[in-house]
């Protein structure tokens, strides 16, 4: 008993010790207490970190401040505008026919589109193993032995580091990673149809992959600077170009993604050396990049850290903004070296609820509301404004809204027999269950008010997105007092019995008509959504079967055009309209080509208005041609417009230069904290209560005592 | 003894073949590698052909059992089944189907799982035989009853709403100790004395339970009427005599999952954010990653055959009576 009396005894101490200085239920080591760091939260790990495969939210949270696309977009500015990051400009492209030669945009002979990129010299990489040479200029790492390898578990463990300038060699070696057999970047099969050469390359790099492993040198390094990229040409040091087939105006907005980042030969041939895989020590696992932030520690389990990358050029903070940027203190920082904050960490929060009590108690900086701390959070205005709710404010939190740039929809099988189709008995369908479906109704209950009814399929903030009156969906709303106003459900109904099922049923057959909605939510918390659109549909005198299955399973139908309602998504990749246009082209039918147009729609009219959009400039023959080109949508009704989510996060009052962004996935090197501010706000929130620990101890003396006494009685009585 | 360990081992093998078998079936009945493709590769702008070829790079290509096209052994051989299982007997569990080695992930977690899963076995052990035996000692009074209904109350409690109201009270409104996290080193104890607590907690109502079945029954052989008859102490008969020839259903409930322990605890690392192998299953499974949810699987089973050894081991410990025939 003595010996387990110490035991606790050291472990209270040890405790208490190391709780001494901070408060108790401080989650980050005492070291740190102080420290200019930003805490965030992930929930999901990385898949991936390799810039060439990398492709959600939640990667780019990492990659975006690590690596540096040639361009990238303004922070402040609306709507979303590029900007250089690495490049000196943002590239405008030139024209040229199959020869080479200049021609006009507009002219038949237009081959390729030619962008120029030149960067920025005296940028330079973060200090990695990869970088270091030696007196000589020779890499220090370039054959590593099973011995050499053999105490090293991290990139942190390995002596020496270097750095080196960023060059457009590194841009190039990038670029034909897309390409890489062993690789899967999931933009290979869109870019191979614009970089000239790209597919060839492909096959090439295939054909040698094959070749080294039937000579028994599987997985050994594919050095891809041997092999030509027929559209990227290396000019000089600083300077490359990129030759795309046709006209592609959209394509700079994937310069700003990290698929177009910068990677060394040098790097590359490092993480290819045997043995490296096995200790996961790969570019999929330590990015290495030469933008404001390195990271340090990759636990994807537990946590993530960036730090400040010592080589990192001095970016400063922009100049412009819009007018309100200025009021809201957003440019009181112009012209000051980036990035503010000297670390961020990322702890992995799988479940809600410790994420949401570590915000309150000022653990995190920032935090997003799930549906069920809404109200205790967010209180929305007779007029619609977000607001925190006082005790909310008491604490200094604030709440953030913007649009996301994404949109969710019910979206209607074209192939199918009774809902899809030119006919105009499907067509009156599709508009009657568009009336009946009320969005509004929908976002009030199920998103907390969190999101705008859609009247098209563009975002708001996107060129192309018409507000008022005339950016209204005529066949499902009408224009009142200021306002759009849903269609009442007899027009539906009428919309209804004029395609031929009058009441809910089959005017020919006078069978009820029964359609079916084929979804993944199946569990108990999903009953009352789906309880909503069966009601939606009875309104109609419609039955509405679901048909509920796992992910895989409706992802199945889905391609196969199987399915013949369903409620699907799509979050952008660039502000432009063509990115969510191009989602009811013919040839992106995902049950004929397995291309994005879930829905499958097919309209030749749609398609040719589709091409001469997706070329121009924005300007108003541009937007003339999407009002056509929506309102035919609008009239087909492949989807029902659902609405676009509206994302809502909590700061603290310390955090600053806080701008949403839906585009830019690199705004921590903007953002700055008020270290001072939240230490001290800790430190009130959390101060320990510790009544309770000696309401315990009583309870249990009050316990123990009689039974010590009964105990005592009775073993007095066994001994006489 | 050696001889009967081997044969228990050569008994587990066809076990382990069979574990994996219908870990396999289970498993592609509701995946395909399409969708193990997909789910890796996200859902935008996945073309058919690099689903082909993640599936040929991962040997996701082949048939699943039986391979019609192959000749020979390579009929059997040539199958995702073959190609994943084999090597698992070895203890090579290769890689993700994300890339990560799957034996440097086990190895990294097991510990943290260790972290919580230990302290909450002994401790909770410790606690639960103590508390049984005093009720046991105090039975047929009002301790006893209220003890027991004390269990019962406890034990009809979910264990998730101990977590969330543990984390509520203790780490929200008292400010005593972190909600979640995870540290290496002494700083690990700040964010193991919650779940630690809580587990020891929620597991109290039904072991304690189970103890006092089993100390009563025994308390009621002859053995312990004659210790009393010698003028034994009630607490020495209790203590000395009973707990240990209570030892044997104790220990077969105890040893078994001893080795289980390394698997972790799927809720609360969760919860905690504790960065086990329970947590890193409940992520796989979600993942469709089957590389990792095979490797857990048969490492479960391996370690569960291994618990089921050391019972039978330490029965003879307990009990000089038992042999290993």
């Amino acid at each position: 008993m003595r010996a387990h009396g110490r035991l606790l005894l050291i472990w209270l101490v040890t405790t208490l010790a190391t709780a001494c200085g901070q408060t108790w239920n401080d989650p980050y080591a005492a070291a740190d207490s102080g420290a200019n760091i930003l805490y965030s939260a992930f929930t999901d790990r990385p898949k991936h970190l390799d810039p060439v495969q990398s492709y959600s939210e939640d990667e780019a949270g990492f990659n975006a401040q690590i690596y540096e696309p040639p361009l990238q977009y303004h922070y402040l500015k609306r709507p979303y505008t590029l900007v250089p990051l690495t490049a000196a400009d943002v590239p405008k492209p030139v024209f040229t026919d199959a020869q080479g030669h200049p021609v006009a945009e507009d002219s038949p002979r237009l081959a390729f589109s030619v962008f120029q990129i030149s960067i920025k010299p005296g940028i330079r990489y973060q200090p990695h193993p990869a970088l270091a040479v030696d007196g000589a200029g020779k890499p220090v790492y370039p054959t590593l032995s099973p011995e050499a390898l053999r105490g090293i578990h991290a990139m942190k463990d390995f002596r020496h580091t270097g750095t080196r300038e960023l060059v457009a060699d590194d841009y190039a070696y990038q670029i034909k990673r897309l390409a890489h057999p062993r690789l899967h970047s999931p933009i290979f099969g869109l870019m191979s149809e614009y970089i000239v050469g790209l597919r060839e390359l492909a096959e090439t790099l295939r054909a040698e992959d094959r070749r080294m492993t039937e000579q028994g040198r599987a997985g050994e390094w594919l050095d891809l600077a041997q092999y030509a990229l027929d559209g990227v040409e290396v000019v000089d040091r600083y300077t490359y170009r990129l030759r795309v087939k046709g006209r592609y105006r959209q394509f700079p907005y994937w310069l700003a993604m990290s698929f177009f980042a910068p990677v060394p030969r040098e790097v590359d041939r490092f993480h290819a050396q045997p043995g490296m895989a096995e200790k996961n020590l790969t570019l999929d696992w330590y990015p290495v990049g030469t933008g404001p932030y390195m990271l340090t520690e990759n636990n994807p389990n537990s946590r993530m850290v960036l730090e400040r990358n010592p080589n990192f050029r001095g970016e400063t903070y922009p100049s412009e903004g819009q007018p309100e940027d200025r009021a809201g203190g957003l440019l009181a920082d112009v012209g000051k070296p980036l990035p503010f904050i000297d670390k961020v960490v990322f702890t992995r929060e799988k479940e809600g609820i410790p994420y949401w009590n570590k915000f309150q108690q000022g653990y995190y900086d920032a935090s997003g509301i799930a549906s069920d701390n809404f109200d205790q959070a967010v209180r929305i205005s007779v007029e619609g404004d977000a607001n925190v709710t006082p005790d909310m404010e008491k604490k200094g939190i604030r709440v953030e809204t913007s649009v996301a740039t994404a949109t969710r929809y019910f979206a209607f099988n074209w192939l199918d027999p009774v809902v899809g189709g030119d006919s105009e008995r499907a067509r009156k369908l599709r508009q009657a269950v568009s009336v009946a479906l009320d969005w509004e109704e929908f976002i009030s209950i199920f998103a907390n008010g969190r999101g705008i009814a859609a009247q098209g399929p563009v975002a708001p903030g996107i060129f192309g997105h018409r507000e008022g009156r005339e950016g209204i969906n005529a066949q499902v709303y009408e224009w009142e007092n200021g306002r759009p106003r849903r269609k009442p459900i007899a027009e539906a109904r009428r919309l209804l019995a004029e395609a031929g099922y009058p009441g809910g049923r089959d005017a020919a057959s006078g069978e009820p008509l029964v359609l079916y909605l084929d979804t993944t939510d199946r569990g108990p918390g999903d009953k009352s959504r789906l309880d909503w659109y069966r009601k939606q549909f009875s309104a109609l005198g419609v039955q509405l079967e679901i048909r509920g299955t796992d992910y895989n399973r409706f992802q199945d139908k889905v391609r196969k055009g199987a399915a013949q309602m369903f409620v699907w998504g799509w979050n952008a990749d660039y502000p432009d309209p063509e990115n969510f246009l191009f989602l009811f082209q013919g040839s992106q039918s995902r049950a004929r080509f397995q291309g994005e147009n879930a829905a499958n729609y097919s309209n030749p009219e749609f398609d040719r208005l589709f091409e001469q959009m997706k070329h121009m400039e924005n300007g108003p023959q541009r937007q003339a041609l999407i009002d056509r080109m929506v309102a035919i949508l609008q009239h087909d009704a492949p989807w029902s417009f659902g609405y676009h989510p509206k994302d809502y996060s909590l700061r603290h009052e310390w955090t600053g230069n806080v701008k949403p962004n839906q585009m830019a996935r690199n705004g921590v090197k903007y953002q700055k904290i008020d270290v001072d501010l939240r230490t001290r706000r800790r430190a009130e929130w959390n101060q320990p209560v510790l009544w309770p620990l000696a309401g315990l101890a009583l309870l249990l003396v009050a316990a123990v005592w009689p039974l010590l006494r009964s105990w005592r009685r009775r073993e007095a009585m066994t001994a006489t | 003894m050696i001889a009967y360990i081997v044969r228990r081992i050569l008994h587990a093998l066809p076990i382990l073949i069979g574990v994996n078998l219908i870990t396999f079936a289970l498993f592609f009945v509701v995946n395909t590698p399409d969708d193990m493709a997909r789910m890796q590769l996200g859902v935008k702008r996945v073309t058919p052909d690099a689903i082909a070829k993640w599936k040929a790079d991962r040997g996701y290509d082949k048939p699943l059992l039986w391979n019609e096209q192959a000749q020979g052994s390579a009929r059997l051989t040539d199958t995702i089944f073959f190609r994943k299982s084999v090597r698992l007997f070895v203890f090579d569990f290769g890689r993700a189907d994300d890339g990560r080695d799957i034996a440097r992930e086990i190895t990294t977690r097991m510990g943290p799982s260790l972290a919580i899963a230990l302290p909450t076995f002994l401790l909770g052990l410790y606690v639960t035989v103590s508390f049984a035996l005093l009720l046991v000692l105090f039975r047929a009074t009002y301790f006893d009853l209220w003890g027991v209904v004390l269990c019962v109350a406890m034990m009809s409690i979910s264990s998730l709403f101990y977590i969330i109201g543990g984390q509520y009270l203790v780490s929200k409104v008292w400010n005593l100790v972190p909600i979640s996290g995870y540290a290496e080193g002494p700083d690990a104890l700040r964010f193991l004395i919650l779940p630690v607590v809580i587990s020891i907690v929620g597991g109290v109502g039904s072991s304690t339970r189970w103890y006092r079945t089993i100390f009563l029954e025994e308390i009621g052989k002859d053995y312990v009427r004659t210790a009393r008859a010698k003028g034994l102490g009630e607490t020495v008969v209790l203590f000395r005599h009973v707990l240990r020839n209570a030892l044997i259903p104790i220990l077969t409930g105890v040893v078994v999952v001893v080795p289980l322990l390394f698997m972790g605890s799927l809720i609360t690392e969760s919860f905690f954010g504790i960065p086990g192998l329970g947590s890193d299953t409940i992520d796989a499974i979600n993942a469709q990653d089957f590389a990792v949810v095979r490797s857990m699987v048969f490492l479960g089973s391996v370690l569960y055959i291994v618990g089921l050894l050391l019972t039978d081991i330490s029965y003879t410990l307990v009990d000089p009576r038992v042999r290993f025939e």
